[in-house]
């Protein structure tokens, strides 16, 4: 091997020796593994993800893409008996606000002002919305019901008004208003209670996508039935989240289609009739239990509560001594008065205290042996001699029930009301249900810890004192008086779906001897069309036969020698009006409860009221055609009835 | 003409007998149908991965052109030529980092960019991927090897001085893949296994003090993302999550051509540069993979070839640390983006969209060519 001569030629090979070559050799050959180690090093790896946990990857770039976003169900419709669209479902644009995207909210608001002519107050509202809990991103709604104009103005400026959204929304609705609010009640925003509650019960599926539900009446009551089925689509989104495509879809199940036994006519006509005075008018079909009226004034604006009500007209309702927001049809205690006396009557009867002959005389009072406390009678002077069962019912005479009472005592008296439902949820499919009171001695121990005295069973006998009713307690049990036991319990839903619903029917009042419903029938017949019938000037021209009763409560007590006079009482104070009824006597269709609160009287101010309704069922008659009814007013005075 | 007996020989001899006309061209037929297969592969996928499929693709396909052209002209030069200038090179290189130092560009928190006038804006620490290596294997080409205490020290310095001043820009992943570069020379040289040992123990002692004292704190956090990226799933943990799906995702088949979901939807950032790799993987599968790393593996063992034949000390050197940094560039960018290496930015060669990268490294190709088809020189 020759020598390198110097350092520097780099014309030279001069270290190129066979060592050197073979030491790189070597070199490059490690190299080579170590280029083949850190291939196959890459290989593994990319094994392991592409080949190994593909499953897993790929379940997971599928995530990156895929939302499954809800599509919500359109709730059910309500209709009335003859297919009247009590309250549906509409499509609504929505100017929405998301509070989590909006970088000034007092800037937003005042543009949107400018550009939408917002008022103030609807500005205060939508202030009252926000500073309310809710779910992250869930939009606030400023306005409903946009028009093509306004949806076009709000897309110019959205731009510069970050977190402002229109959305189509399916919005409920109720093209009656307050004529229904009672009955069918209305949807809100699904509260954090409630969430928790469907959460609890396993049921947030259902609600996917839904943001409201029924908060009381028929849409409460109904509301799984109303609801739906929730649909869902999958979408592709990419990394911003702007959608690309629907990939898939499972639609949605409508609601079911509530038909209610409630009809617009008759409700006009209980409203018509009531005129703008607080109370409540029921009727039960009697063959069905169906509630074809149930009218509680005043009332209010259910669409209202839809969107969420302000905390202004919230107030408003909530705070008015008219108690528009007080459901009186199921949650009204109203002492029943005499009301419950052909009942007592058959009480009475069954019980062998008295016969359908026997009578007595009226002075006017009664006393307990022994108590100077006298008991009068509604009418100065007593109604004399002759009083038997019927005449009793008929003139309403009050003497002939304190002595039955006295001498039944309160706990026969008890346990045969009872099973008029009296005391009882009635089980009517609405939500908020009062149960009343119907006194007896086990019930005053526990509610006053307090014994029984006989003048209780007196004040009983009267239906006052501590008995406490719900005008549609009275409706079902003069209903179960015109079907001479048979009972049913009241329902407003008719059908779901087209499907009849079958009445639900409590145990039936057998009597000892069943000709005592003629007695007691007979009596409540008078009643309207008897020589000295308490209502016979209100139904003199009925072209049907009608059996009622009328009824008085005392809203304040009365001292012992002090006579009654409405002129001098407060309006306030004035006695409540009953009436109870169903006609026609022979083959009875219709069972009716009508309270008119402070009315002074049954005969004066509840009986007219039934008269009108009662007409309308039976003879068709409409009240003078109206548009929907305008708000009941609020402040509307008692009409005074007289006599 | 020294003969030898030595089978290593025998190919070059044959062929220096018969030059051939790429011989004349100084082009290598193989590398060059290799380089072509791979741009082209890598063109086809930027198509997919570019917003801008077909422009992205275009201006590709020309930096690619031109790049061939630079290749050629640099396998024309003669050995010898580039000993002599290889000082010039490497010193220019050293004095424009240490100008980027001075005055450089900042973009993206680093001062990595040189704007002078007339020229484009570049980054000099580009240079010195060729510059070094082509320094030291004239160093150890004119002295013997393996490299005595002396020439290890004084080629170290001479790795040292640029990378620190890289490092410190701070461009890490450059600055560790030209000391690499250095290191390769120092290796194929015929370094003592001793120094090799020594180095390594120096570079665990002093791992740590590069951790707390030399790298920052997003360097800190591409390491840490290396371990748990779902520890910071929506910042820096995000590439390499979206990556590892995109790659995860594809299977063996992949999703297809432009089907793409991680790339095409955007998830998967920087799919067209350093991430290309994942767009890859997603639409053309462990298959498309594989074929990509045969191609570069065909490439780095015909520069290792080439390497093997190469009838100087300075083109066994230089030939072989190009073929191995060519690879080592494939490692690392496959490595990063698969979760096995923290996130540097080193592009996947020829691949990755970006100009700059094709024609450094075509200018190694060109380099590797002109060591291909050398001619023996005659021994006086």
């Amino acid at each position: 091997m020759a020598h390198h001569p110097s350092h520097y030629s780099s014309t030279l090979l001069s270290h190129n020796t066979n060592s050197e070559r073979r030491v790189f050799a070597r070199r490059l050959m490690i190299s080579g593994v170590v280029v083949v180690v850190l291939s196959l090093t890459l290989l593994i790896r990319y094994y392991l993800l592409q080949i190994v946990r593909n499953e897993h990857f790929s379940t997971q770039s599928d995530a990156n893409r895929i939302h499954t976003m809800a599509i919500p169900p359109a709730r059910g419709v309500i209709q009335d008996l003859e297919g009247t669209v009590l309250a549906q479902s509409k499509p609504s644009f929505t100017l929405e606000i998301i509070k989590e995207r909006v970088q000034d909210i007092d800037y937003t608001l005042r543009e949107l002002q400018n550009i939408l002519q917002l008022d103030d107050s609807e500005l205060d509202r939508f202030r009252d919305r926000l500073k309310r809990r809710q779910r992250p991103y869930e939009g606030v709604m400023l306005r409903g019901n946009l028009d093509d104009e306004q949806i076009a103005l709000i897309a110019v400026n959205r731009y510069r008004l970050p977190g402002v959204e229109v959305t189509a929304k399916l919005v409920r609705d109720y093209p009656f208003g307050e004529l229904f609010a009672h009955s069918i009640g209305y949807v809100g925003r699904i509260s954090e209670k409630e969430m928790q509650k469907i959460e609890d019960a396993g049921e947030t599926d259902n609600y996917y996508g839904v943001f409201s539900m029924g908060k009381v009446g028929i849409e409460k009551s109904y509301e799984k039935k109303l609801l739906g089925t929730p649909g869902a689509q999958n979408v592709e989104t990419d990394v911003r989240g702007r959608i690309l495509r629907t990939l898939d879809r499972k639609d949605p199940v409508r609601g079911a289609t509530l038909t209610l036994y409630l009809n617009v006519r008759m409700q006009q006509a209980a409203v018509e009739a009531l005129a703008g005075r607080r109370g409540a008018v029921v009727a039960i079909d009697v063959n069905t239990g169906g509630v074809v009226t149930a009218v509680s004034t005043p009332s209010f604006d259910p669409n209202l509560f839809v969107a969420g009500i302000s905390g202004k007209d919230y107030g408003a309702l909530r705070d008015s001594p008219d108690l528009p927001l007080l459901n009186r049809i199921i949650a009204g205690e109203y002492p029943p008065g005499s009301t419950i006396k052909p009942q007592l009557v058959l009480a009475g009867l069954d019980g062998g205290f008295i016969t359908p002959e026997y009578q007595i005389y009226d002075p006017g009072f009664f006393q307990l042996p022994g108590q100077t406390r006298k008991f009068r009678d509604w009418k100065k002077g007593g109604h004399g001699s002759g009083i038997n069962a019927h005449l009793a019912i008929a003139q309403s005479c009050d003497i002939y029930f304190y002595q039955l009472a006295h001498r039944m005592g309160i706990d026969r008296m008890h346990d045969f009301l009872a099973p008029f439902g009296l005391g009882q949820l009635t089980g009517v499919d609405l939500s908020g249900e009062r149960k009343g009171v119907l006194p007896s001695r086990e019930w005053k121990r526990k509610r006053f810890k307090q014994a029984w005295y006989p003048g209780d069973s007196i004040n009983a006998g009267i239906g006052q004192g501590y008995h406490l009713a719900t005008p549609m307690q009275l409706a079902a049990a003069t209903a179960t008086l015109a079907r001479r036991g048979i009972r049913i319990q009241p329902h407003l839903v008719k059908a779901i779906d087209g499907m009849d619903i079958a009445p639900a029917y409590d145990t039936p009042i057998l009597l000892r001897n069943p000709r005592h419903w003629d007695t007691a029938i007979g009596g409540m017949h008078e009643v309207t069309q008897g020589p000295r019938g308490t209502a016979k000037k209100v139904f003199a021209d009925a072209p049907y036969t009608v059996a009622g009763k009328t009824g008085t409560a005392q809203v304040v007590g009365i001292a012992q020698n002090e006579k009654y006079d409405a002129a001098k009482l407060a309006e306030r104070q004035r006695d409540h009006g009953l009436f109870v009824a169903f006609a026609p006597v022979d083959k009875p269709q219709i069972a009716i409860a009508v309270i008119v609160e402070n009315g002074n009287s049954g005969s004066g101010a509840a009986a007219p009221v039934a008269r009108q309704v009662l007409d309308a069922w039976l003879l068709g008659h409409s009240p003078v055609p109206t548009a929907i009814q305008k708000p009941i007013a609020l402040e509307a005075a008692s009409h005074g009835a007289e006599e | 003409m020294r003969t030898s007996p030595d089978f290593i020989r025998q190919l070059p001899t044959t062929g220096a007998i018969h030059r051939t006309l790429w011989q004349r061209l100084h082009i290598d037929p193989v590398l060059l149908l290799l380089l072509c297969a791979l741009a082209g592969y890598g063109l086809f996928v930027l198509y997919s991965a570019a917003d801008d499929h077909l422009i992205a693709m275009e201006k590709q396909g020309g930096f690619f052109v031109l790049g061939v052209c630079v290749m050629i002209a640099v396998a024309q030069i003669n050995q010898s030529t580039l000993r002599l200038v290889a000082p010039v090179l490497y010193g220019l290189g050293v004095l424009l980092v240490i100008a980027v130092a001075l005055f450089g560009e900042i973009s993206m928190g680093a001062r990595r960019w040189l704007d002078i006038p007339g020229l484009p804006r570049f980054q000099p620490s580009e240079m010195l991927k060729i510059g070094l290596p082509v320094m030291l294997a004239t160093y150890f080409h004119e002295r013997s090897t393996p490299p005595r205490f002396k020439h290890v020290f004084w080629s170290l310095v001479m790795i040292m001085v640029p990378v620190t001043l890289i490092v410190r820009q701070p461009d890490l992943g450059t600055g560790l893949l030209v000391l690499s570069s250095g290191l390769m020379v120092l290796f194929m040289a015929g370094i003592h296994w001793g120094y090799i040992a020594a180095a390594i123990a120096v570079a665990a002692a002093a791992a740590p003090v590069m951790w707390f004292f030399v790298m920052h704190d997003y360097q800190h956090k591409r390491v840490l993302m290396l371990f748990d990226p779902e520890s910071d799933k929506l910042g820096a943990g995000w590439n390499i999550i979206q990556s590892q799906t995109a790659i995860g995702s594809g299977g063996w088949a992949g999703k297809g051509w432009q089907q793409g979901t991680q790339s095409q939807l955007n998830f998967l950032p920087e799919s067209h540069t350093d991430f290309i790799i994942a767009v890859l993987s997603e639409e053309l599968g462990y298959r498309g993979v594989l074929v990509l790393l045969c191609i570069y593996l065909l490439i780095v063992a015909r520069g290792l070839w080439i390497s093997w034949h190469a009838q100087e000390t300075f083109g066994r050197l230089l030939g072989s640390t190009i073929s191995i940094t060519f690879f080592l560039y494939a490692f690392v960018n496959m490595g990063m983006v698969s979760g096995i290496l923290p996130v540097v930015g080193v592009p996947l060669p020829l691949v990755s969209q970006g100009g700059t990268a094709i024609v450094i490294l075509m200018i190694g190709f060109g380099l590797l060519m002109s060591i291909s088809t050398e001619k023996k020189r005659p021994v006086y």
